[in-house]
């Protein structure tokens, strides 16, 4: 399949939750993920960056369907994605895998790999049993892993080639779509290297197209077309991998660019002041004004608009779009 | 230069296999070193094992020796001062490191109480002043928070509070940011660098990420399988890394700028502690492999006054470059 046509496009996702603070506490209403709009297309990898609690993973959740978003759509190859648990959304699982983090965790420690990478064939009833065990040997060799390699049980592998097992498992069906949910964070450095290769090499193959969550903008540069960055349920900034890597146009995107630790850093780094933020106590207007740098009284008082600046680059500030000369900010004096 | 802790010849066995086989360091009076290597290398066990942190059934060989003191096979007595006294160390997750039914206060005046003999309003003002140290906001009402009330920042703010108030010779931080976010390693990197200005300490920074080392450390030594493989001044490694396995390593990480290529990864993995390659343990995965890296384990050898690699190929081409005239 050649990349180009839309193959997922998600408006306004909104995702609440409600969390009570003690026994007898109030509820207070989270929300996860606050109105996000992203769209894909075939055979391209769209990157989600951002700190722990900004929404990135229900992101990808809501896209496929395995959470309800509270508002929004989400449509899949130019149709609604259907009710999630209905027959036809199970149809559709097949169109759409997720890679989560913990290869460990996602596999079933009792059952030999090639067993369940065969899994998949059989609940969505494709191939006979023949065709199911030429299919496994093909995806085993696609991943890198020797057919033998399938009769072991996932303890008796290492952790990157049980993520090589995971990622044949959710190729299995030739999905359009894969979302793959910090699919690095467990490894080690050179093994995450082996499957940032493995993600480039299948999509050239399969021409499958990745929501690539991730926490890691190095990673993210890697693999990605497009690099969307979050921040508290929002996206905040999206562009180029490279544009927004080397010029970072939102104060948020610019201080997570500073905070990579590389050798030979120059300049200053922006060291942001206070906690990642929580998503049950939203600050007013934009929610990253209490931790900027160039905030204003307009970014306490009004949340910006994601908007085109007039190189393409999508971005929510009110300084980086010229709205309001840039100030100070509201960080309170910490030592450092 | 004297040093401040010497390891050598440190290995550690559990049940027979050989978890560190042989680490000789040293680290000098406020210096910072970088200990850098992926899971299972043995980079937390080797401070372990020099701490007497590991269980009975490790068998430990070798010295560690703190200003001419042996540690290892110290009596308990000796060790128990030793440990947050002289050498504190502070680990990955903060949250399973404090006590989650205890007052960050009290946590902070045990430690006083044990290794200052402070007690009473003295120890309190003492732990207030530590939490102003790390940079908490607040302190004098944190003193009475519990650990679940701060975030996983503050709460390693918090550990290195507890580490520095024995007044430590040698904090050794094992991946103190990695269960951190990126703009939270930041700051306490920064609070890491900071404190060791001003209070003139040592520190050991154990990281799998080369880039968090590089940022903080003067020095780096790379571990693999049990053993230090390179070791360099921190700008000498990243411009002229001499072993095959850290020119893997700086060749696994994706670059920030410049096209996009394929990552050096570096082929297969870590050898079992039970199955270790009679050489070099790195000669399976190695691109440059001779016949003769299977013979014998390399030993780390001097390439250029502080830089020294365990590799036959470099120091035979370091001795070849020192024989031609330049």
């Amino acid at each position: 399949m050649k990349p180009g046509g839309v193959l997922l496009e998600a408006e306004g996702l909104v995702r609440r939750y409600e969390m009570r603070r003690g026994f007898f506490g109030r509820a207070v209403e989270v929300r996860a993920v606050d109105g996000v709009s992203l769209r894909l297309e075939r055979g391209r990898t769209l990157g989600l960056v951002g700190e722990s609690g900004c929404g990135k993973s229900t992101t990808g959740r809501l896209v496929l369907g395995m959470e309800s978003p509270d508002a929004g759509r989400v449509s899949f190859e130019g149709a609604l994605m259907p009710e999630p648990g209905s027959t036809a959304w199970r149809g559709l699982r097949a169109r759409m895998q997720m890679v989560f983090q913990d290869p460990l965790g996602a596999l079933d420690r009792r059952l030999p790999i090639a067993t369940q990478i065969a899994e998949p064939l059989e609940i969505h009833g494709i191939g006979g049993t023949l065709e199911r065990a030429g299919r496994v040997e093909a995806l085993l060799r696609a991943v890198g892993l020797r057919p033998d390699q399938g009769l072991r049980y996932p303890h008796e592998l290492s952790g990157g080639q049980r993520q090589r097992a995971v990622l044949a498992r959710a190729l299995a069906t030739d999905p359009a779509l894969l979302v793959c949910d910090e699919p690095i964070s467990a490894l080690d450095v050179s093994i995450q290297a082996q499957v940032m290769n493995l993600l480039l090499d299948l999509q050239e193959q399969f021409g499958t197209a990745m929501l690539f969550v991730s926490h890691d903008l190095r990673a993210v540069r890697q693999v990605s077309h497009r690099v969307a960055v979050m921040y508290l349920g929002r996206i905040v900034e999206e562009g180029e991998p490279d544009a927004v890597l080397h010029e970072p146009a939102h104060p948020y995107s610019r201080a997570l660019v500073s905070a990579i630790p590389h050798p030979g850093r120059s300049g200053q780094r922006i060291v942001l002041q206070g906690d990642p933020p929580n998503p049950a106590d939203r600050p007013s207007g934009c929610a990253f004004h209490p931790r900027c740098p160039v905030a204003t009284s307009l970014c306490a008082r009004e949340a910006p608009v994601l908007k085109q600046r007039t190189d393409g680059r999508l971005i929510a500030c009110h300084v980086a779009h010229g709205e309001v000369t840039p100030g100070h900010g509201f960080t309170r004096q910490e030592a450092a | 230069m004297t040093s401040l802790v010497r390891l050598s010849g440190l290995t550690v066995a559990f049940d027979g296999a050989f978890a560190l086989r042989g680490i000789d360091l040293a680290v000098s009076p406020g210096e910072a070193v970088g200990l850098v290597g992926e899971s299972g290398c043995g980079k937390s066990v080797t401070w372990l094992a020099a701490l007497g942190l590991l269980p009975t059934k490790a068998r430990i060989s070798g010295s560690v020796s703190l200003e001419g003191q042996e540690l290892i096979g110290a009596p308990a007595a000796k060790l128990e001062k030793i440990r947050g006294g002289r050498i504190a160390m502070i680990f990955q997750d903060p949250a399973s490191s404090l006590n989650p039914v205890h007052r960050i206060g009290s946590q902070i005046t045990e430690a006083l109480a044990l290794h200052r003999n402070m007690t009473g309003q003295a120890a309190r003002s003492e732990a207030k002043r530590l939490l102003d140290l790390v940079g908490i906001p607040d302190a004098a009402r944190r003193l009475d928070a519990y650990p679940h009330e701060l975030s996983g920042g503050q709460n390693q703010r918090v550990m290195i509070a507890i580490a520095l108030a024995g007044q430590p010779d040698l904090l050794v931080a094992d991946e103190p940011t990695t269960a951190l976010d990126v703009t939270i390693q930041a700051q306490i990197l920064e609070l890491l660098q900071s404190l060791r200005r001003q209070l003139g300490m040592a520190l050991v920074l154990i990281s799998h990420d080369l880039g968090v080392v590089a940022e903080a450390c003067d020095r780096v030594a790379v571990m693999y399988a049990g053993r230090i493989v390179e070791e360099a001044p921190v700008a000498r490694l990243f411009s002229a890394a001499a072993h095959p396995y850290t020119q893997g390593l700086l060749g696994a990480l994706p670059p920030m700028d410049g096209p996009r290529r394929r990552l050096a990864a570096i082929p297969g993995g870590v050898p079992e502690p039970w199955a270790m390659p009679p050489g070099c343990a790195f000669a399976p995965r190695c691109g440059f492999r001779l016949a003769a890296c299977d013979s014998a384990m390399p030993d780390l050898q001097s390439l250029t006054g502080d830089h020294r690699a365990a590799c036959i190929r470099v120091t035979q081409a370091a001795a070849q470059f020192e024989s031609v005239p330049a």
